[in-house]
């Protein structure tokens, strides 16, 4: 089931997917049916008791790693987000005034689904709840090397779309085998800019959370950003930036200023 | 050795744990012939942050644990600013930042800063138009030995242009926590906890903060 999260008629909802339209699951209005330009989409997660770690990969695909000419990684390189940097599908991501290059970056986003520590790869996928799509902007402009990269590059406001569906990772197993036999694809203004599949990363899901998990205990609704592929390039203030994942949706975001 | 026992925990973080990295002059200071240098390349411009995840927090008076094969762990002893609503600062507390040692601030630190445990919380906050954020001076002690103390009027950026330098690029949340910056020693080290030690941080008027370390951590 592909599960969001929405603002309508002045109040927040729980919604599914149903024959292409949103179902709202819950009191007072369990049954009624929306289309999706009917509604503002939140990012598709429910809310937690404590600040939800949001863990992001970088250089994780094989291709992007040679792109922005460094070395593959021999352990994953992580960094880690402040949740108040996500916003939902359809929304608008601020580029700021002067910059030269910011890019999207079309990332498959793991959401916990139990408690996790000490996790073998073997059984990992069992820990995960579901899965989404995310677009983790960076500003090249802002890169320095200390802690990169670094918060003003990756953790600013409004430039972390995700969404639109959480999708239960269980129709993803059945339908996929496994999270790593996705195809990732950008468009900008309706023409492709990046192709990609989730088995070229460098570092998968079942050994993301393995490695994660031995050191720090992943509660449920924590997210994994996997990292990206091939294919970055400038946007600017107008441009429509849809990011797809094969089986898991198409999250929209537009620049703005 | 003196049993601390945990007593009810008044605060608790609600919001993201944020940390600002190199903001005392002398631990600056001692990075300066390395900051042109790879793989820095640079001194940094806009403030350094990381994240202390939620597993880490540690109520005053619990036990960090160090994982195997880790036999000392940096102390981080930090003043930190608890937003409330508009973005601004309301109260404070002290925590204590530990983090596996670790030369290079090249990448980021998580897998040496977001350990399980790894941020011990003061019991209470005090509401800032108590407290003088530049001014506050803080105690750190080791087995009851002073071992480290840390003045906010001796940091690179003060308390307000620190707050503005990073609301350049993103807005704090009510409940969101910013940890104002440890310092190092002046060997350049920061001072260390292992299996069996207690450590206090106090500043006058805060209510100590004490974590006790233990080892073997599964």
């Amino acid at each position: 089931m592909k599960h969001a999260r929405i603002a309508w008629a002045g109040a927040i909802h729980e919604a599914v997917e149903s024959d292409g339209e949103l179902l709202l699951t819950r009191s007072p209005w369990a049954g009624k049916r929306l289309k999706f330009d009917e509604v503002v989409w939140l990012p598709p997660l429910a809310p937690v008791a404590q600040a939800r770690t949001i863990l992001a990969l970088g250089l994780n695909y094989a291709d992007h790693a040679k792109e922005l000419a460094f070395k593959a990684p021999e352990e994953p390189l992580v960094f880690v987000k402040g949740e108040a940097s996500l916003i939902g599908h359809k929304a608008i991501t601020r580029r700021p005034q002067g910059v030269t290059h910011m890019h999207y970056e079309c990332e498959l986003a793991v959401v916990m689904g139990r408690t996790a520590k000490h996790v073998k790869k073997e059984n990992a996928l069992d820990y995960v709840g579901g899965y989404t799509v995310a677009n983790d902007y960076a500003i090249r402009d802002y890169l320095e090397n200390w802690y990169r990269p670094n918060f003003r590059v990756k953790n600013r406001d409004t430039c972390t779309p995700i969404g639109p569906w959480l999708v239960d990772a269980k129709d993803i197993h059945d339908a996929y085998g496994n999270p790593m036999n996705l195809s990732l694809q950008t468009t900008v203004n309706g023409k492709v800019t990046q192709s990609g599949h989730t088995r070229d990363m460098i570092f998968d899901v079942p050994t993301l959370i393995e490695y994660f998990s031995n050191f720090m205990t992943l509660q449920p609704g924590d997210l994994i950003l996997t990292g990206t592929p091939d294919g970055v390039v400038n946007c600017e203030v107008g441009d429509v930036i849809v990011t797809s994942i094969e089986g898991v949706g198409d999250l929209t975001n537009t620049l703005g200023q | 050795m003196t049993q601390h026992v945990a007593k009810p925990q008044d605060y608790w973080p609600q919001g993201t744990v944020y940390g600002a990295l190199l903001n005392f002059q002398q631990e600056w200071q001692i990075k300066v012939p390395q900051m042109p240098e790879a793989p820095y390349k640079g001194a940094p411009k806009a403030p350094m942050l990381f994240i202390k995840t939620a597993n880490t927090f540690t109520p005053s008076g619990g036990r960090i644990a160090l994982p195997s094969l880790v036999a000392e762990v940096d102390i981080g002893a930090n003043l930190a600013w608890i937003f409330g609503q508009d973005a601004q600062p309301v109260a404070c507390v002290l925590v204590n930042d530990v983090s596996i040692p670790h030369e290079s601030y090249y990448r980021p630190p998580v897998k040496f800063k977001c350990v399980d445990g790894f941020l011990g919380v003061g019991a209470t906050a005090r509401g800032l138009e108590q407290v003088s954020t530049d001014a506050v001076v803080l105690t750190v002690k080791l087995n009851g030995q002073l071992v480290q103390r840390l003045n906010y009027a001796d940091t690179v950026r003060k308390s307000q242009a620190l707050l503005a330098d990073i609301s350049e690029f993103m807005t704090f949340q009510e409940g969101d926590v910013l940890l104002l910056g440890s310092d190092c020693l002046p060997n350049g080290k920061r001072p260390r906890a292992k299996a069996g030690d207690v450590v206090e941080i106090s500043a006058d008027g805060f209510e100590t903060l004490v974590n006790s370390f233990a080892g073997g951590a599964v």
